[in-house]
C-alpha cells in the first residue's frame, strides 16, 4: 500500500467516517428534538471539512464537487438533516469562491478556512410569494457601509451559522429583479427569530423565520449580480448537492430493504422471498439515481469548463430536471423499500423502520417546489432548441 | 451598423414585453436591461416577440443572458441571424 496518502483519507472517506461515528448515532435525537446537529458540524469543523470546497491557495481543502457530493451521500445515509445543513453550507461557500472576487471577500474566505465558519443563506422573503429572483428589501449604502433589513420566512440553522449570505435589491431605487448577495456577519448581524420549526422531516435544519438586520462594509456585497450567481453557481450546485443528500436517504433505505430480504432468505433457504423481485426493481431505480447524480456532476463540470454554457437555457433545463427527478426518485425508492420490508418499516421501533427516511424524503419536492421548477422549465422550453 | 428599423422594432418589443421599470425612450444602446427591471421570465417573452417580429429563430448559442442584456447586444444577434 502506498504510504504517501494523507493519513486521514479523502474528503469523502472522512465525511463518511463522521457520518458513521458521529452523525448516525445522533440522528434519532436530532430528528426527535428538531435540534441542530451540532456534534456533526463540530466533527466536520475539527477535520477542516467545512472549507473543503475552498481552494488550497485560500487555506481550504481544494476538494472537487464530486468528492463533496460523495461525502454528502454518505452523510445523507446516516442523518439527512446533517447532510442538508452541510450541503447548504457548501453551496454558499461555492458562491463566495466563484463570485467573491474583491480583496475583502478573498480575505473572508481565508478567515473562513482558518476558523471553519458555517455559512447560512437567506434568499426567500416574506411578500415575494416564494420567488427568490425578486427582492423587496434593499441595501442602503452610505459612506462605504451598507444597511439592510429583511423579513426572511426561512433561514436554516441561522442561530448556529457564523455568517449569512443574503439577497436584496441593489438599492432602494432598483427594480425587484436587480438583486445582489451580501455577506452579513457579526457583530453587524442581528437575528430576531419569528416562529418555530416543527416540521415533518429535515427537522435538524432548524429552518425558522427571522427578521434579519445587518450592517457592514460595502465590499461584502458580491460583485456579480445575484441573477448571474444563481444561474452559474447557486442553482446548479443546490440541485446537485441536494440530490446527493437525497441519494443518501434512498441508498440507506435500499440497504435496509436488502438486509430485510436477505434475513428472510436465511430463515427459509431454498425459497425466494416474496419481496426479492421488488428489491431487484428498486435496485434498478437506485442505480438510475446514482448514475443521474454522477452524470449531472459531469454535465456541470463540462459546462463550467466552457464557461458560457452554464448560462445556456439547455443547461438550466437540465439542472432543473435533475432536481425534479431526484426529489421524486427518493420518495419512490423509500416507498418501494417500505413495501419490501412491510410493517417492519412502518413500525417506529424496528431496526427496519423507514419513518425518518419517508418524512425527510417528502421534503425534497417542496424545498423549491417542483411545480415552480416545472413552470420555469415550461417557459424555457418555449425558446429551447434542443440538444 | 445601426439600422433604424431594427432598432425601432427592438424598442417596441421591449416596451411591450420587457416589463422594464423605466420608459424605453430612456434606454441607451448599452443600458443593462436586467438592471432596468427585466426579469428572466420577461426576457423569454422578449425573445419570442423578437422572433415573431423579425421572422427568424435565435440560434442555441445565442440563448443566454448576455444576448439580451442590452439593446446593442440584441441588435447584434438579430443582425447576425437575419443579415439585416
Amino acid at each position: 500500500m502506498p504510504t504517501t496518502m494523507t493519513p486521514s483519507g479523502s474528503v469523502c472517506e472522512r465525511m463518511a467516517a463522521i457520518a458513521d461515528e458521529v452523525a448516525g448515532p445522533a440522528a434519532a435525537d436530532v430528528d426527535e428534538r428538531g435540534r441542530f446537529p451540532s456534534e456533526t458540524i463540530a466533527a466536520l469543523r475539527a477535520e477542516g471539512l467545512l472549507a473543503a470546497l475552498v481552494p488550497t491557495a485560500s487555506g481550504g481543502g481544494g476538494a472537487t464537487l464530486t468528492e463533496v457530493s460523495d461525502g454528502l451521500v454518505a452523510l445523507g445515509r446516516r442523518c439527512a438533516s446533517s447532510a442538508m445543513v452541510v450541503a447548504m453550507h457548501h453551496i454558499q461557500v461555492a458562491c463566495l469562491v466563484r463570485h467573491g472576487a474583491n480583496p475583502a471577500l478573498r480575505a473572508y474566505l481565508r478567515e473562513l478556512s482558518e476558523h471553519q465558519y458555517l455559512l447560512a443563506s437567506a434568499t426567500t422573503e416574506v411578500g415575494t410569494g416564494g420567488d427568490v429572483r425578486s427582492s423587496i428589501c434593499a441595501l442602503e449604502v452610505a459612506d462605504g457601509r451598507f444597511r439592510l433589513e429583511k423579513q426572511a420566512p426561512v433561514i436554516s440553522y441561522a442561530d448556529d451559522a457564523d455568517a449569512v449570505l443574503v439577497t436584496a435589491r441593489r438599492s432602494a431605487e432598483s427594480p425587484v429583479s436587480d438583486q445582489v448577495i451580501v455577506l452579513c456577519r457579526p457583530p453587524g448581524l442581528e437575528l430576531e427569530q419569528v416562529g418555530e420549526w416543527n416540521a415533518l422531516g429535515f427537522r435538524g435544519t432548524c429552518s425558522t423565520g427571522f427578521v434579519l438586520r445587518a450592517t457592514g462594509e460595502e465590499d461584502l456585497v458580491l460583485t456579480e449580480s445575484y441573477g448571474d450567481i444563481s444561474t452559474r453557481t447557486m442553482l446548479p450546485l443546490a440541485h446537485l448537492l441536494w440530490s446527493s443528500v437525497w441519494l443518501g436517504i434512498a441508498g440507506d433505505a435500499v440497504d435496509l430493504a436488502r438486509r430485510y430480504v436477505q434475513a428472510e432468505a436465511r430463515r427459509k433457504p431454498g425459497t425466494t422471498p416474496a419481496a426479492s423481485v421488488r428489491l431487484a426493481e428498486t435496485v434498478v431505480l437506485h442505480q438510475q439515481f446514482v448514475d443521474m447524480v454522477r452524470s449531472s456532476l459531469a454535465r456541470f463540470e463540462e459546462a463550467d469548463a466552457e464557461g458560457d454554457r452554464l448560462s445556456s437555457i439547455g443547461f438550466g433545463i437540465g439542472m432543473n430536471a435533475l432536481k425534479v427527478s431526484s426529489s421524486n426518485l427518493v420518495v419512490d425508492i423509500v416507498r418501494e423499500c417500505m413495501l419490501i420490508c412491510g410493517l417492519a418499516s412502518y413500525r417506529l421501533d424496528s431496526p427496519y423502520s423507514l419513518g425518518r427516511h419517508l418524512r425527510d424524503a417528502m421534503g425534497a419536492a417542496l424545498m423549491v417546489n417542483n411545480d415552480r421548477i416545472m413552470a420555469n422549465n415550461a417557459q424555457m422550453l418555449l425558446v429551447h432548441r434542443g440538444e | 451598423m445601426v439600422d433604424g428599423t431594427v432598432d425601432g422594432t427592438i424598442r417596441e418589443v421591449l416596451g411591450d414585453h420587457g416589463r422594464l421599470a423605466v420608459p424605453v425612450e430612456t434606454l441607451t444602446d448599452d443600458t443593462d436591461l436586467f438592471g432596468a427591471g427585466m426579469t428572466s421570465h420577461a426576457s423569454v417573452n422578449v425573445m419570442l416577440a423578437l422572433e415573431d417580429a423579425f421572422d427568424f429563430e435565435f440560434s442555441e448559442k445565442m440563448l443566454k443572458k448576455s444576448t439580451f442584456e442590452s439593446i446593442g447586444s440584441i441588435r447584434a444577434a438579430v443582425t447576425e441571424m437575419t443579415g439585416a
